[in-house]
């Protein structure tokens, strides 16, 4: 498994054909991911945040270098571990952070919590708890851009653990046979909860599982921003073509356990130690853009802003009230 | 020897058939496997083989004649150089006249004649399959966002044949066969509801549906709430559901109190051709995840229906089928001709039986049943499905909540069998509520045994 890119290579091959200005976005928004775990694992610790709650850190990469080629009206779908997903699609910290507390100013009024967000206005459709449900439901919207005879796609999000899930291939099957506009994006983070791929998947890889069903695949650094921008840019093309859907399986890594409650027992400390320091996504990063004229000051100041943005969105989050009581037999259907 | 071809029976529920067209003329010789005719089933149109040689003595029916009831003489076969006696000629012009009988009608009940009275629609006979037919094609006219999938629904024109003809008017954008992945296709019908596009997902059966149960669960009843109000989910499951005939356990479950019992759905289980063409269109027009349980064994049955595209009933609403005032017997789907003719025998026993048709399981008309209640303090419940957690167990709470100082009897539930559905015959008809079930139990709560 090819995982690690380390700081040498790309001392030796800065790829410098991209825009600084859109380098230092992804950067920008990478870090805000992190930012954001990281003070909502604070916030969990602290009993502020309930139930479930799964980090994205680590894996910030995979959903900023797909979101980077994503125009208006394409819509994004994933599964529990959705926090990232959400803030790559533009939606405000406040608000997903007030949902991960239970509070009224949450996306979803404080009745979804960390796994069940959406924003409709921002293409965000969810945020799903049931591991793989959200593959077909992705269909289903890359479904209604080629009914609406849109140039939109859908971009439908799922695990490791997900892949071995039998509606996502008949959901591959149908996708195929109906060219559907989706791209597929395995997060393959090697862990499926405690349960190694190795463990659990037969086969080389995930991705060429879609081979049978005739559906084109890459295998991507998914540590490296700027690979899943170029992986995701000929996926993006193949869909809008009108040429079915494609398969991105993005080898990532996340760092925290599978969820708070997870110790992650079932891996050592050193490999992620090795990881964080060979292949951390945010921090290969930096050492382009520092290679490409941006200052440390520059980024110092951005991460400062960053923090100051987390840190309002946990006061907010903690001030916004809880829901009313009339919001219990609220939104159950539409009248 | 003569030997009768009788009309044959070609799906577990068809009790009678169109002779579309005869193959063969009198006077043509054949022999065991040559093609003779093609059938019209309530399900598809087949083609029937000589099982003997021989030659065509006479054709019985004409090619176009309906309502053939199965096991009747359709021809006759003769021995090479046998003549056609007299004699037989005779019974068949006699057998001939019967033929000739009109589609299977149930009878309108009381109510629905006086509706007839007061609103000025005009009614056509019609199967409850060509209401459910009429309900999407007048609604997909409407609406371009409607569509409808499932396994079978385009080219094979509906494994029931409720889709028949839709293909051809609305095109293979919005009438899609999909592969044999319930789980698969009923997710993707999810997510184009959550973009705002209306789906009828049609399953084969909802023993079937069991495969998608957890998207029509976890995803299309719950994300309005999950959402804050944000993802509504506007799509209709439907299909046959309950018992058919004949078809053993896999196939012959009743899911409404499953389905019932989950907040954020609408259940809807309709009985007549009125209520599948009133409550379909409802249900297609309605921003929520409906399930639309129909009965196989309806299908073929014709019903007065209005006769108008604007003809909607309101989901949510129980209709009176029959007013009485001794003893209220709740039913739904299937159950509802069984207990109106259970009200029937139940009169010549001196008993008047109240019938009310839910239509809607949930949300459920709890103010029908409970003024209902309130007049004949006694009920009975009707469903094919088992009794443990069942409707009737819902409804006799709800009573037991609300009315229960009017009650002059307990509240008797008359089920489906606590057991898997047998194959044999005996046994089906048996693990079956039937209608002497419900008059025993009108009977025995009334204290007339």
């Amino acid at each position: 498994m090819k995982k690690n890119i380390s700081k040498k290579d790309i001392n030796i091959n800065p790829n410098l054909n991209y825009d600084i200005n859109l380098l230092r976005k992804l950067y920008k928004k990478m870090l805000l991911i992190r930012r954001f775990e990281e003070k909502a694992g604070q916030l969990y610790g602290m009993g502020q945040i309930g139930g479930f709650c799964h980090l994205y850190i680590g894996q910030e990469a995979v959903v900023v270098g797909i979101q980077s080629v994503q125009i208006e009206g394409d819509t994004v779908v994933t599964s529990y571990r959705d926090h990232g997903h959400m803030i790559a699609c533009d939606m405000d910290s406040k608000g997903v952070m007030a949902e991960l507390t239970g509070r009224i100013d949450g996306y979803s009024r404080g009745k979804g919590g960390s796994m069940h967000m959406f924003s409709r206005e921002k293409g965000f459709f969810g945020g799903h708890g049931i591991v793989g449900a959200q593959v077909p439901i992705g269909a289903g919207l890359a479904f209604a851009h080629k009914y609406n005879s849109t140039n939109n796609i859908s971009i439908a999000y799922f695990g490791d653990g997900a892949a071995n899930q039998g509606q996502v291939y008949e959901t591959y099957n149908i996708a195929s046979l109906w060219k559907l506009p989706v791209i597929f994006v395995i997060e393959n983070n090697e862990y499926g909860m405690g349960t190694s791929v190795k463990r659990a998947s037969s086969g080389n890889n995930l991705a060429e599982r879609g081979k049978g069903y005739g559906i084109k695949f890459e295998i991507v650094d998914g540590m490296d921003v700027l690979a899943v921008r170029d992986a995701s840019e000929r996926a993006a093309e193949h869909c809008r073509a009108g040429k079915g859907p494609f398969i991105l399986e993005m080898k990532t890594y996340r760092y925290r356990g599978h969820s708070m409650s997870d110790p992650a027992n079932y891996r050592t400390r050193s490999e992620v130690d090795q990881i964080k320091k060979n292949s951390d996504p945010i921090e290969n990063l930096k050492q382009i853009l520092l290679k490409s004229g941006v200052t440390e000051d520059e980024l110092k100041l951005e991460n400062n802003k960053i923090k100051e943005t987390v840190n309002e969105a946990a006061i907010f989050a903690q001030e916004s009230p809880e829901p009313s009581i009339d919001e219990l037999f609220k939104d159950i259907t539409i009248n | 020897m003569s030997v009768e071809i009788l009309m044959p029976a070609l799906s577990p529920t068809m009790e009678e058939g169109t002779l579309s067209k005869w193959l063969v003329k009198e006077g043509d010789q054949v022999v065991s496997g040559d093609l003779i005719a093609e059938i019209e089933t309530d399900k598809a149109t087949m083609e029937v083989e000589a099982v003997e040689d021989g030659k065509i003595g006479k054709l019985l029916v004409e090619e176009g004649d309906q309502a053939i009831k199965v096991n009747t003489p359709i021809a006759i076969l003769l021995n090479e150089n046998e003549e056609l006696p007299n004699e037989v000629k005779q019974i068949i012009d006699e057998k001939k006249e019967k033929l000739v009988t009109s589609t299977f009608i149930v009878t309108s009940n009381d109510s629905s004649e006086k509706l007839k009275n007061i609103t000025p629609l005009n009614y056509k006979n019609i199967t409850v399959r060509e209401a459910l037919r009429d309900a999407m094609s007048e609604e997909m006219r409407l609406d371009n966002n409607v569509f409808i999938m499932g396994e079978e629904v385009a080219e094979y024109q509906g494994a029931y044949k409720v889709t028949q003809g839709l293909l051809d008017e609305f095109g293979d954008k919005r009438v899609i066969d999909t592969p044999i992945t319930e789980h698969g296709f009923a997710g993707i019908g999810v997510g184009a509801a959550f973009a705002n596009l209306k789906p009828i997902v049609e399953f084969m059966t909802f023993n079937f549906a069991m495969q998608a149960i957890d998207q029509i669960i976890n995803s299309a009843a719950k994300t309005l709430y999950m959402s804050g109000g944000q993802m509504g989910c506007p799509i209709v499951f439907r299909g046959p559901n309950g018992a058919a005939s004949r078809v053993g356990a896999q196939h012959s479950h009743c899911y409404a109190s499953w389905y019932a019992h989950c907040p954020g759905l609408k259940v809807i289980a309709p009985w007549s051709s009125e209520d599948a063409k009133g409550l379909l269109k409802s249900a297609i027009r309605d921003p929520n995840p409906i399930i639309f349980l129909e009965n196989e064994v309806l299908y073929g049955q014709s019903f007065d229906c209005p006769d108008d595209e604007n003809f909607l009933i309101p989901i949510g609403k129980a209709k009176i089928e029959k007013v009485g005032s001794d003893v209220t017997i709740v039913a739904f789907s299937i159950m509802v001709g069984k207990a109106l003719e259970a009200a029937k025998i139940l009169k010549d026993n001196g008993i008047d039986a109240e019938v009310i048709n839910l239509r809607t399981l949930r949300p459920l008309d709890t103010e029908t049943i409970l003024n209902s209640v309130k007049k004949t303090n006694r009920v009975v419940t009707c469903e094919e499905g088992f009794p443990f957690s069942g409707i009737g167990a819902e409804i006799s709470a709800v009573i037991s909540e609300n009315v229960f100082d009017w009650l002059d009897a307990p509240v008797t539930r008359v089920t489906g069998k606590d057991v898997p559905m047998p194959y044999a015959a005996n046994l089906e008809k048996l693990a079956l509520p039937q209608v002497d079930d419900i008059v025993n139990a009108c009977k025995k709560v009334c204290y007339k045994n």
